[in-house]
């Protein structure tokens, strides 16, 4: 049994310039242990379809899905209680911000103690003890004299250090890291994500990483599932998708990975993720695809075999040359 | 923290000697003379008129007046008033407990309704709540205070009968205790119904006095909650798996709270200082009132010495407030 099981999840935005849909039919498979990440540009609706199976968006927010299960349990028919049960337990979250994500008003050790407090049966010198041994767990150093330190007292590598001791308090089976590294520096990135995965390693939890990284990828996932525009447009594990990538987006993503850049001139992919007011007819990459034709620019695309990746595309690539065209025309 | 309180303190100083020559010069700006008010329509001769002038110092120069004033108030001595003859510390004192236990019934009445009020807006943003919520602050804060007072007494006291008209206390009990506080001394005088009466004869005026702080407040409060609720730390905190209740009352309200408190500071020195309309009406016997008759009176010593305490007791208000920012918020602190 799948730990998550998410089958054509959408998310609608009520604005007032009427409903913006920010993620469309994205189904998202993670198996206990899983280590994955989801991939995409910003607006792709990485973060949005994660912090709807936390059940953490803004009322203005409609989730509709087939299916949406944790651990067995139906998300969708869930009470806000019963939820709160399970989000910061089982499955956690940790945020792009780590310096904004804690509250300035208290102090570290409050705020872990209180995932503690909410969701375990410990006394009060056992939260104290398992707090300092999470601060220990994430490589806070003098974790002591941190718990009663406030937030802007530490830098943003130990912010997020505490982030992740908050995250892992209650041992949860899945953790959901939404652009851990995207606000601290290079070395201090590296430093977070093998902390990320030396946790997964150890403690056998699910991780979703949530990047618009490549190379973070690489070096970090067993899987990719890559979102553009709200939709997933190809899912594979991660040395096939290097070596393969199936759809035209992921080809360009990789092109536009400086290591594997051979040109003088780094490639980049012309134009923007479309919003609200500008979604192309057809595929929804069509207007930036080099490989695109009428049909594309027409019909909506079908999911290609498990073979191709499950790509999102009339033409699904195999080793750069797109396929089934022959057929088409 | 205590290096921040005696700094604090020392910028008292200059804003104190500042508080003594607008108070000293402010009374004396106004026309009138305080002499030929004393003598009423009758009139005065000139030598009984320079006889009282000296008698009160008013024949010395200004500059000379101020001093005097200023060694005064060193020595504890903010003078004596020329009509009722009594020191003017000791009027003070007298009739500040009555403005005190209404301001502090009025500001516990807005501080009680108008956060929860201004954080279930700021949760339920849109929504019914909110709207009623929000014009009926708007309604309260705009509307004219003696008008407002007069309803509720043509409506509760003499159409209803429900509470007193005005004063603190009806007049079958003589309190007379060591607070001045009519809550707490007729509860310590155990005369029966003395208690009843006295909280009888507040509710009103509190109501009253607490109607624009508690529009004022809910408001701040529903802004700033606006503002910190879309915060990450909101978000973390709703990550957690915490309840609406702790993640809106505790994590966001507590940042939320430095503009709510700095409203609160502000609300309790006007309050202070006197709600002279609302003492008015109700007949309550305190220093807004006070401080009115001082000044038709031209009772030059009433008028700066109570001028000065009130300032003296908002700058006190002010070092609270200023205090409270640290405790709400670590980064303050540190600064």
């Amino acid at each position: 049994m799948p730990l998550l099981e998410i089958r054509n999840l959408s998310v609608d935005f009520s604005t007032t310039s009427g409903s913006f849909r920010a993620v469309d039919g994205v189904d998202i498979t993670v198996e206990p242990g899983d280590l994955m990440a989801i991939v995409g540009e910003s607006g792709s609706g990485k973060s949005v379809s994660m912090l709807a199976v936390m059940g953490l968006l803004p009322w203005t927010a409609t989730v509709t899905a087939d299916r949406m299960a944790f651990n067995g349990h139906d998300l969708r028919g869930m009470t806000p209680k019963q939820r709160r049960r399970i989000i910061g337990r089982d499955m956690s979250m940790i945020f792009q911000e780590p310096m904004s994500s804690l509250n300035p008003c208290f102090t570290v050790g409050f705020q872990i103690k209180e995932s503690l407090k909410k969701h375990t049966d410990l006394d009060r010198a056992g939260r104290q003890r398992r707090a300092i041994e999470l601060m220990q767990l994430v490589g806070i150093p003098a974790p002591e004299k941190r718990l009663t330190a406030f937030p802007h007292q530490l830098s943003g590598g130990m912010s997020q250090r505490a982030m992740i001791a908050m995250a892992l308090a209650c041992e949860p089976k899945l953790l959901i890291a939404d652009e851990p590294t995207t606000a601290l520096d290079v070395t201090i990135q590296a430093q977070i994500l093998e902390l990320l995965t030396g946790l997964q390693e150890r403690t056998g939890m699910a991780l979703i990483l949530i990047t618009h990284d490549m190379g973070v990828v690489a070096e970090t996932v067993n899987r990719v599932q890559v979102q553009y525009a709200g939709q997933k447009v190809e899912e594979q594990e991660v040395g096939a998708l290097f070596d393969d990538p199936h759809h035209p987006y992921t080809a360009a993503l990789l092109a536009a990975l400086p290591e594997r850049a051979t040109e003088r001139r780094l490639p980049t992919i012309p134009g923007v993720v479309p919003g609200q007011f500008d979604r192309p007819e057809g595929c929804l990459f069509s207007p930036r695809c080099r490989f695109a034709d009428a049909r594309c620019k027409a019909v909506e695309p079908v999911q290609a075999s498990r073979e191709m990746g499950l790509a999102l595309c009339h033409y699904p690539l195999s080793h750069g040359e797109p396929t089934n065209r022959e057929k088409a025309s | 923290m205590l290096r921040f309180v005696l700094s604090r303190l020392l910028t008292f100083v200059p804003t104190f000697i500042g508080v003594t020559i607008v108070s000293f010069a402010f009374i004396r700006l106004l026309p009138g003379d305080p002499i030929t008010l004393l003598a009423g329509e009758r009139g005065i001769g000139e030598e009984r008129y320079n006889e009282l002038a000296a008698q009160f110092g008013f024949d010395q120069p200004m500059w000379r007046q101020y001093l005097d004033y200023l060694f005064g108030i060193f020595q504890g001595d903010l003078g004596t008033s020329f009509v009722t003859k009594r020191p003017v510390l000791d009027e003070f004192l007298a009739l500040f407990p009555a403005t005190l236990e209404l301001s502090i019934c009025a500001i516990l009445l807005a501080v009680l309704l108008g956060i929860p009020a201004g954080v279930i807006a700021a949760v339920n943003r849109g929504k019914f709540f909110d709207q009623a919520l929000m014009t009926t602050a708007l309604v309260g804060y705009s509307m004219p205070i003696f008008w407002w007072a007069l309803l509720l007494i043509i409506v509760f006291s003499s159409g209803l009968g429900w509470t007193p008209v005005s004063g603190r206390m009806s007049l079958m009990y003589f309190i007379e205790g060591p607070t001045g506080f009519m809550l707490i001394d007729s509860l310590l005088s155990g005369q029966e119904g003395a208690f009843r009466s006295a909280l009888a004869h507040l509710i009103l005026p509190t109501i009253v006095l607490a109607t624009i702080p508690l529009a004022v407040i809910a408001r701040q409060t529903r802004s700033a909650m606006l503002e910190v609720l879309g915060e990450d730390y909101v978000r973390t905190a709703r990550a957690k798996g915490l309840a609406p209740l702790r993640v809106n009352g505790l994590h966001a309200l507590r940042n939320a709270m430095i503009p709510v408190v700095t409203v609160i500071g502000l609300s309790v020195g006007t309050l202070l200082a006197g709600a002279i309309l609302t003492e008015t009406i109700f007949s309550w016997p305190g220093i807004g009132k006070w401080m009115v008759d001082s000044i038709f009176r031209r009772d030059y010593q009433a008028v700066q010495g109570g001028l000065l305490i009130i300032a003296v007791i908002v700058m006190i208000v002010n070092l609270t407030v200023d205090i409270l920012y640290g405790a709400i918020n670590p980064k303050i602190r540190n600064r």
